[in-house]
């Protein structure tokens, strides 16, 4: 049993994209904040603080989270992804990154990297999704720009593209 | 806006959790898939001195069948049942209703029991206790009790668990070859019900459980009625559900969707 106080700050240790992590916390610190304020990792958005706009969604321990609705010393020694851990490189995009760009599916971008922790964490595990599934999956993200058409539209294409190129690895 | 300060204590075990609450009493909340906890810190609607995280307590992590009835530990989240792989044929009904609890960005974090805790009126997994007659498994340091489903619910967003009780499962009657039937309206697929119907075959013919209207889910058993006679049950049960008007819609427009989903779904389960 641990118990940390209110007043004080905590030490917070955790792995994020693959790197271990650490910085001070009170109990009342949400994990959006914490990325953001503590570790500077403000590609993490956050819109309502409620769990209903998703710009805050990151996956923790394999599951997708609303990084608002979490507080910073509840993932203590958990694994966390968020949307700086897509792009292979610094100087490149993913399939998935890609797919949106090319299909004009972000404006302004508050909503996006909420909606690519999803897709990605999704189409890993559905690799042939359909038009109804990404819509029911998007029902957790609110875009004021886009009307969700051309969203839809990059993730078809990024699984297309995602499962011809597995193909291509696994004929090889 | 951001939470009030507060103790956190990460309970490794179900008496680590029974001792804070017995300290503490309605001081301390438990935390578990936060999905409706957190926006209440955040919003300063809840202001406890303590939160009991009892995420991390293996025990509590259990989908068990005991008999003719499925036992759901306060630790198993939305997504866990929804993958159980003997959901569809144990509990058809819960198999049905679940997919509409949020979205699978909530229901990956959020509990059975935590939604049940939190006994908001339009929530699908209160509905699906009363409809089923299941029982809340609640403790304290001092005696476990089980609490009917009809009995737990005592208003909006209020049950009859004790400040110092936890809620460590709930169970669930395995009803043999059950036909059941389930229809929601919601502004947008993942929002709370304006309306939620839940319809089952009961031997003495049929039962209809609304949630989203009382401030309670209600739940009414019928012999098999036909033509004017259920259409006046019907109608009678819409208006005892007290509804009333909201942003959301008109105490009218919630009794209109109260009989005619009900029609629907009591025909498709005598059929
Ligand atoms: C965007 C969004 C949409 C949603 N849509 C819906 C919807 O359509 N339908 C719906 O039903 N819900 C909906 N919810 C709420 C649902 O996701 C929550 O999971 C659920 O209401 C609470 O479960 P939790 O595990 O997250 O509990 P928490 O938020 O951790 O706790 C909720 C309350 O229950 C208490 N509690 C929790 N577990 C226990 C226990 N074992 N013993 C005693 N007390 C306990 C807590 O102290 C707290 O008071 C939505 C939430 C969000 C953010
Ligand atoms: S900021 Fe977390 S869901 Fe809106
Ligand atoms: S791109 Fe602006 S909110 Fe989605």
């Amino acid at each position: 049993m641990t118990r940390l106080k209110a007043e004080q700050r905590h030490a917070v240790r955790f792995t994020l994209n693959g790197k271990p992590v650490e910085g001070e916390a009170e109990p009342r610190m949400l994990l959006s904040d914490f990325l953001r304020h503590q570790l500077g990792a403000t590609g993490t958005h956050v819109g309502c603080e409620h769990g209903v706009c998703g710009a805050c969604t990151i996956v923790v321990d394999g599951m997708l989270t609303r990084s608002c609705l979490s507080l910073a010393v509840q993932v203590d020694g958990c694994e966390l992804k968020t949307v700086e851990g897509l792009a292979p490189s610094a100087d490149r995009l993913g399939v998935l990154q890609q797919a949106l760009r090319r299909n004009h599916a972000l404006q302004c971008g508050f909503c996006t990297a909420g909606i690519l922790m999803s897709l990605d964490h999704y189409l890993a595990k559905n690799p042939a999704p359909t038009e109804a599934e990404i819509r029911d999956l998007l029902s957790g993200h609110i875009c004021r720009c886009t009307g969700y058409t051309p969203i839809i539209r990059a993730a078809l294409d990024a699984a297309a593209e995602l499962a011809s190129s597995s193909k291509e690895t696994s004929d090889a | 806006m951001k939470p009030p300060a507060f103790d956190y204590l990460r309970a490794e075990s179900v008496g680590d959790v029974l001792e804070g609450l017995a300290q503490r009493g309605g001081d301390a909340r438990v935390l578990a898939g936060g999905q409706s906890l957190m926006a209440m810190l955040n919003m300063r609607l809840a202001k406890p001195k303590l939160l009991i995280d009892i995420m991390r307590i293996r025990e509590l992590r259990q989908i068990e069948r005991k008999g003719d009835a499925v036992v759901i530990g306060a630790g198993v989240r939305q997504a866990d049942l929804l993958a159980w792989p003997d959901l569809a044929e144990t509990l058809p009904l819960v198999a049905l209703a679940l997919p509409w609890v949020g979205h699978m960005q909530t229901r990956s974090r959020g509990t059975i029991c935590g939604s049940l805790a939190h006994a908001d009126p339009s929530a699908e997994m209160p509905l699906a206790l009363v409809a089923l007659g299941g029982e809340v498994l609640l403790r304290n340091t001092r005696r476990r009790r089980r609490v009917v489903a009809k009995d737990f619910f005592a208003g909006m967003m209020l049950t009859a668990r004790a400040d110092d009780e936890l809620i460590e499962g709930i169970s669930l009657p395995v009803v043999k070859g059950a036909r059941v039937a389930f229809r929601e309206v919601a502004r947008r697929h993942g929002d709370f019900a304006i309306v939620a119907c839940a319809a089952m075959k009961i031997p003495t013919g049929v039962r209809l459980a609304v949630g989203g209207v009382a401030d309670v889910p209600t739940a009414s058993d019928w012999p098999q009625l036909e033509g004017s006679a259920l259409d006046d049950a019907l109608n009678t049960f819409a208006y005892e559900l007290g509804a009333r008007d909201d942003v959301h819609a008109s105490a009218r427009y919630r009794r209109d969707l109260v009989r005619m989903i009900g029609r629907d779904l009591i025909g498709e389960v005598l059929q």
